[in-house]
C-alpha cells in the first residue's frame, strides 16, 4: 500500500491566498469589460410614503442616460427570497428609506452621483414605526393583514408539544425574569457589495460579482426576466467578505445591473459606495428577548418561558429563517423540562435585515448566557455551578426533542476554559483590587452551541450536488457552488479531495463558481460547508476513484503518478470523466416544520468561551482585555483556517458588544460610515486564545462539523457578563457603549454596586414561595 | 488636466489627469494597478494603502497633484520577479489574509512598520497597522505574520 498523505489536519497555503497577497486577485471592482457602462440608484428619502411625482432636473443630458423603472422589468418585480413581498423596484409605495425607485446608467462613472441627485422624487407621506414595539401595536399596519399584520413570521416551539403546566410555576422556589435587546450591526466586509452585468437576447443574462450564493441568484433573475435558469448565469468573483451580508443582497443589486444591461445594451458594473452600502444593504436583525424561568433552590431549570422578536425591516427577505435559527439555539446548550418558545418576526420602516454569521442565534444566546448568570445570583450559585447542574449530555433531548447521540461533554469543556483562561484565580484576583481601582475588571463565560447545516429538513429540500471532473492534463478539478470569501471554502474542499484521492494537495484544483458550469451545491451559509458540502466532495472523490479502478486503468494501491497516469490514460479512451455526489439524509432524522420538533441540525458545536475586561470608571470606556474559546467543532480540517474563524468571529463579537451602534434617524442610518460606525481595530483587539476540542463527527468529511458561525455568539454575553463581575451591574442591552456605561453608573447610587430597586435595575427575579 | 511626473513601483510616469483626481483612481483606473482597494474613500481603511516617498499613505485622500516627483510603491511593486517579498510570504502562510481585500494595504503598512521597527513589539504592531482595518481575521494571523517577517530581516 502506497502511504497515503495526511493532508487533513494539516495547514497547507490557502489555495487562492497567492493571488491575494500579490494583490492580483480580481475582485469585481478590478474588472473591466468592454464597452462597459456604470450604473446608479435613485432612493426614496423618506421610511414611508406614496409617491406623487418623479421629476429629471433639465440641468442633465438625460438622453445620454439609461433609466430604468420598475415598467422596464420584463418578468415580475419581486426580489424572490422567502416570499414575493419585497420589490426589484418601488412603484407607487415606499416602505423604507434608501428603497430603490430607478435606476441609471451613463458610460462615465464620474457624473452618476449629480445625475441621480437631479431626480426630484416628491412623496405623500405616511407614519413610519421604526421598533419592534411599534409594530407589536399594529396601529400601522405597513405589512400584511388580520392575524399576519406586521408579523412576517410566528413560531411556538414547546417541547414535546407540552405547555408548562402551572403548579411548575406555583411550586418553584424562584422564578426569574428578564428583557435583554441586541442592536443591529452592519457586516462591515471591507469590498462593499458590487457586480457586473451583461445581457444579450440569445444568451440572456450573466452576472459576475461579490457573493456568497450564485443560485440564489440565479433563482432571482428567472422572475425578474421570467428567463429559464440556463438563460441566468451567474459567475462569483473574489470576494472580499460577506458575512452573511452577500447571502441575500446580491439579489438584489444583480437584478439591477442586469436591468440597466439589458435596457442600455453595454455591459453594466454597479458598484456601491460605503455609504451606499451602509445605507441601503441588510444588517444583522435587532432583537428583544424575554426570559421567565421556573428554578429549584439547588439550582435547576424547571421550566423557561422565552418570548424572542426580532425586528426585520420593512420586507420579508430571510427573517422566518433568522427567527427559526434563533428560536431554536433560545434555550442553550441545557437541559429544560419544560420550555416553551414564541418567536416572532416584526415589521418596520427600516431597510430589511438579513442575514448575518449566527443568523439570529447570537441576539438569543446573548439573552439567555446573561440571563443564566441572573439566575445564578438568584439562586446564590456560581455563574459555573448553575450551568454544570443544567448541561445537556450525551443522551438528552434537547428543546425540539433531538436525542444527542454523539458525545457532548460541556462539563470537560468548561473546565478547560475555566483552567486556560485562570478564571478563579483572576475572579479572586479581580474582587481583591477592584474596590481600591479605578479600573474595575472582571472575568466572565458563555457557555452554547451552533447547530451546522440548514434546519430542520432543509438540507433535504436544498438536495445538493458536488461534482469532480478530470481536466485534459488528469487533474481532479471541484466544481461546486460553494463560494470563498475568506474563510476557506476553496482550501478545505481541496484538502477533503486529497485525502480522498490519496493525491497532494496541490494537485487538486477547485473551479470559479460559474453557474453554466458547476452544479448546485448549495448557499454558502449555516455553517454548512465544511460538513455538508465537505462530505460530498469526499463521497464525490470516492466514486471517480472507483471509476478508475473498475475501468482498470487505476490499481487498487497507486502513486500519485500512477492517478495521472490512468486520468490520462482513460481520458483518451472515454473522452472526460465526471463524478457526483448527491445529499443523502442521514439515517433516523426526522423533523416536523408544524410543530418545530425533531432533529433540528445533524451536528452541534460547542463552545465555552471566556472575557476578561477593564472597566475605566474614569472615562467610563470597557476594553476587552484578554479572551479564552474552547470549542468542540469536530475534527479540525486546518488549524490555521479554523483558528483565524474563530478569532474573526470573535472580533465581529467584540464589535457587536462594545463598539458597533446602529444610529437610526427617521428610519435613515445616520452614522453610514467607518468613520462613524466603529468596528475594532489591530489597536482594540485582546490576546485571543483558541483551544479545539477534537471529536470526529459523523457527519462531515474526516469527521469534521460547521464552524463559522460559532465564534459570533459566545463573545457578547460572556463580555457582558464579565463586565457585570467588573462594575456589579447587571447591563442587558448591547451595544454597550461609554455613554451607556455612564449613564447607568451614574444614575446609580454608590456606583459600582447594583441597585435592586426595581425602577434602576428592572424586574431582578420574583419569589415564590412553595 | 495637469500632467504630473512621478515614479511608481521604480517607473517613471507622466500622468495627464484632472489635478484633484485621487491618486487611488489615476492607480486603478489610469495605470489598471488594482492591487490598492477602495474600501471607505475617507482614509479609515487603510484598503488604499500605498508608500509615498516611504510613508504610508491612503491613496483615496491623495490629490494626483500631490503625487508630483514623489516615489510611489503599491503591492504590485512589492515582488521581484514574481516572486513573494518576504512579507507577503509571511501573510501567506501564516494565515494573514483571508479575504484578502485589506491584504494589499496590510502588507505595506508592515513594509512601513518594519522600516520604523525592524523588531516590533506587539503594542507596536497593533499601533502601526490601526489604520488599516480587517473584518476577517481578528488581526491574530495577522501579528503572527508581521512577527514572523520581522525575524526574517525584511527591512533591508
Amino acid at each position: 500500500m502506497a502511504t497515503t498523505p495526511q493532508i487533513v489536519g494539516q495547514s497547507p497555503l490557502r489555495k487562492e491566498g497567492k493571488a491575494k497577497v500579490l494583490g492580483q486577485a480580481q475582485y469585481v471592482d478590478d474588472i473591466t469589460l468592454p464597452g462597459m457602462w456604470f450604473g446608479a440608484t435613485v432612493r426614496s428619502t423618506i421610511p414611508r410614503g406614496r409617491i406623487t411625482s418623479i421629476n429629471f432636473d433639465p440641468s442633465i443630458p438625460w438622453q445620454e442616460f439609461t433609466i430604468v423603472s420598475a415598467a422596464d422589468i420584463p418578468g415580475e418585480n419581486t426580489i424572490v427570497h422567502l416570499t414575493k413581498d419585497h420589490p426589484c423596484l418601488a412603484v407607487t409605495h415606499v416602505n423604507h428609506a434608501e428603497e430603490p425607485i430607478l435606476l441609471l446608467a451613463h458610460p462615465n462613472r464620474s457624473l452618476l452621483p449629480a445625475a441621480v441627485a437631479a431626480v426630484h422624487i416628491t412623496y405623500e407621506e405616511l407614519p413610519a414605526i421604526y421598533t419592534i414595539e411599534d409594530s407589536e401595536k399594529k396601529e400601522q399596519t405597513i405589512w400584511g393583514e388580520g392575524e399576519q399584520a406586521n408579523t412576517f413570521k410566528t413560531y411556538l416551539m414547546q417541547k414535546n408539544q407540552t405547555p408548562i403546566p402551572e403548579e411548575v410555576w406555583q411550586t418553584a422556589d424562584f422564578i426569574v425574569e428578564g428583557e435583554y435587546r441586541t442592536g443591529a450591526q452592519e457586516q462591515l466586509y471591507i469590498e462593499n457589495n458590487g457586480v457586473i452585468a451583461e445581457y444579450s437576447a440569445t444568451e440572456g443574462v450573466t452576472v459576475r460579482g461579490s457573493m456568497q450564493c450564485p443560485y440564489y441568484l440565479v433563482h432571482a433573475l428567472e422572475l425578474v426576466f421570467n428567463l429559464p435558469a440556463e438563460k441566468c448565469r451567474v459567475i462569483q468573483t473574489e470576494t472580499g467578505g460577506a458575512f452573511g451580508g452577500k447571502e441575500d443582497f446580491p439579489s438584489v443589486i444583480g437584478s439591477h445591473a442586469a436591468l440597466l444591461a439589458m435596457k442600455s445594451g453595454h455591459p453594466v458594473k454597479l458598484c456601491y459606495d460605503r455609504a451606499e452600502d451602509m445605507a441601503a444593504t441588510t444588517k444583522r436583525h435587532p432583537s428583544r428577548t424575554r426570559h421567565r424561568t421556573a428554578v429549584s433552590k439547588d439550582g435547576k431549570l424547571l421550566a423557561g418561558e422565552i418570548d424572542f422578536a426580532i425586528d426585520g425591516g420593512a420586507y420579508a427577505t430571510l427573517s422566518p429563517v433568522v427567527l427559526s435559527r434563533g428560536t431554536i439555539h433560545a434555550p442553550g446548550p441545557y437541559h429544560w423540562p419544560y420550555i416553551t418558545v414564541s418567536a416572532k418576526a416584526m415589521a418596520t420602516n427600516i431597510p430589511p435585515h438579513g442575514a448575518f454569521r449566527g443568523f439570529g442565534a447570537p441576539q438569543s444566546i446573548f439573552a439567555l448566557e446573561r440571563h443564566m448568570d441572573k439566575i445564578a445570583k438568584v439562586v446564590g450559585l456560581t455563574p459555573e455551578e448553575l450551568r454544570r447542574r443544567n448541561f445537556l449530555s450525551t443522551g438528552d433531548s434537547t428543546a425540539t426533542g433531538q436525542l444527542l447521540r454523539d458525545p457532548v461533554d460541556l462539563q470537560h469543556l468548561l473546565t478547560r476554559a475555566l483552567e486556560e483562561s485562570d478564571y478563579h484565580a483572576k475572579r479572586e484576583q479581580f474582587d481583591r483590587e477592584n474596590p481600591t481601582s479605578t479600573i474595575k475588571r472582571g472575568i466572565g463565560f458563555a457557555s452554547f452551541f451552533h447547530g451546522a447545516g440548514f434546519t430542520g429538513s432543509g438540507e433535504r429540500r436544498l438536495n445538493s450536488l458536488v461534482e469532480i471532473e478530470l481536466t485534459p492534463e488528469g487533474l481532479p478539478r471541484i466544481l461546486v457552488s460553494s463560494t470563498e470569501f475568506g474563510q476557506g471554502t476553496n482550501t478545505i474542499l481541496c484538502q477533503v479531495a486529497a485525502q480522498s484521492l490519496r493525491l497532494p494537495y496541490d494537485q487538486i484544483l477547485i473551479a470559479q463558481p460559474d453557474t453554466s458550469h458547476v452544479p448546485n451545491s448549495g448557499p454558502t451559509v449555516a455553517s454548512r460547508t465544511a460538513m455538508v458540502v465537505g462530505k460530498l466532495v469526499e463521497r464525490a472523490a470516492q466514486s471517480l476513484c472507483a471509476t478508475l479502478v473498475a475501468s482498470g486503468v487505476l490499481p487498487q494501491d497507486y502513486t500519485p503518478e500512477d492517478f495521472g497516469r490512468a486520468a490520462r490514460s482513460y481520458l483518451s479512451q472515454h473522452g472526460a470523466l465526471k463524478s457526483a455526489a448527491r445529499y443523502e439524509s442521514p439515517e433516523g432524522i426526522f423533523w416536523d416544520d408544524e410543530t418545530y420538533s425533531g432533529e433540528a441540525y445533524p451536528a452541534y458545536a460547542w463552545a465555552v468561551y471566556v472575557a476578561e475586561v477593564a472597566v475605566d470608571t474614569t472615562t467610563y470606556s470597557a476594553s476587552v482585555t484578554n479572551f479564552h474559546t474552547v470549542q468542540e467543532v469536530g475534527r479540525v480540517l486546518h488549524p490555521i483556517l479554523a483558528a483565524g474563524q474563530v478569532e474573526g468571529g470573535v472580533a465581529q463579537g467584540i464589535g457587536y458588544a462594545l463598539y458597533e451602534k446602529c444610529l437610526w434617524q427617521n428610519g435613515h442610518l445616520a452614522n453610514n460610515q467607518m468613520t462613524n460606525y466603529i468596528m475594532p481595530t489591530s489597536a482594540d483587539v485582546p490576546p485571543i486564545r483558541v483551544t479545539f476540542e477534537e471529536v470526529p463527527s459523523p457527519h462531515g468529511p474526516s469527521g469534521a462539523k460547521g464552524i463559522g458561525e460559532l465564534p459570533m455568539d459566545g463573545p457578547a454575553p460572556a463580555i457582558l457578563n464579565a463586565i457585570e463581575h467588573a462594575t456589579g451591574i447587571a447591563f442587558n442591552e448591547i451595544p454597550l457603549l461609554p455613554e451607556d456605561i455612564f449613564e447607568r453608573m451614574t444614575r446609580v447610587p454608590n456606583a459600582g454596586t447594583e441597585s435592586l430597586n426595581p425602577d434602576i435595575a428592572g424586574p431582578i427575579f420574583s419569589e415564590a414561595t412553595a | 488636466m495637469t500632467t504630473i511626473q512621478c515614479t511608481i513601483n521604480g517607473q517613471e510616469q507622466t500622468i495627464e489627469a484632472p489635478p484633484m483626481k485621487r491618486l487611488l483612481d489615476v492607480l486603478r483606473d489610469d495605470l489598471h494597478l488594482t492591487g490598492a482597494k477602495e474600501g471607505c474613500g475617507e482614509g479609515e481603511c487603510g484598503a488604499c494603502a500605498v508608500l509615498i516617498n516611504g510613508d504610508l499613505v491612503n491613496s483615496c485622500l491623495v490629490p494626483i497633484l500631490q503625487a508630483e516627483g514623489t516615489e510611489i510603491t503599491t503591492i504590485e511593486g512589492l515582488s521581484i520577479d514574481k516572486k513573494l517579498h518576504p512579507i507577503q510570504q509571511c501573510f501567506l502562510e501564516k494565515g494573514g489574509a483571508q479575504c484578502g481585500i485589506c491584504t494589499p494595504g496590510m502588507i505595506l503598512a508592515t513594509h512601513h512598520l518594519l522600516d520604523k521597527y525592524p523588531q516590533p513589539t506587539l503594542s507596536q504592531i497593533q499601533e502601526g497597522l490601526n489604520g488599516n482595518l480587517c473584518r476577517c481575521t481578528g488581526y491574530m494571523r495577522i501579528f503572527n505574520a508581521v512577527q514572523q517577517a520581522a525575524l526574517t530581516g525584511v527591512a533591508e
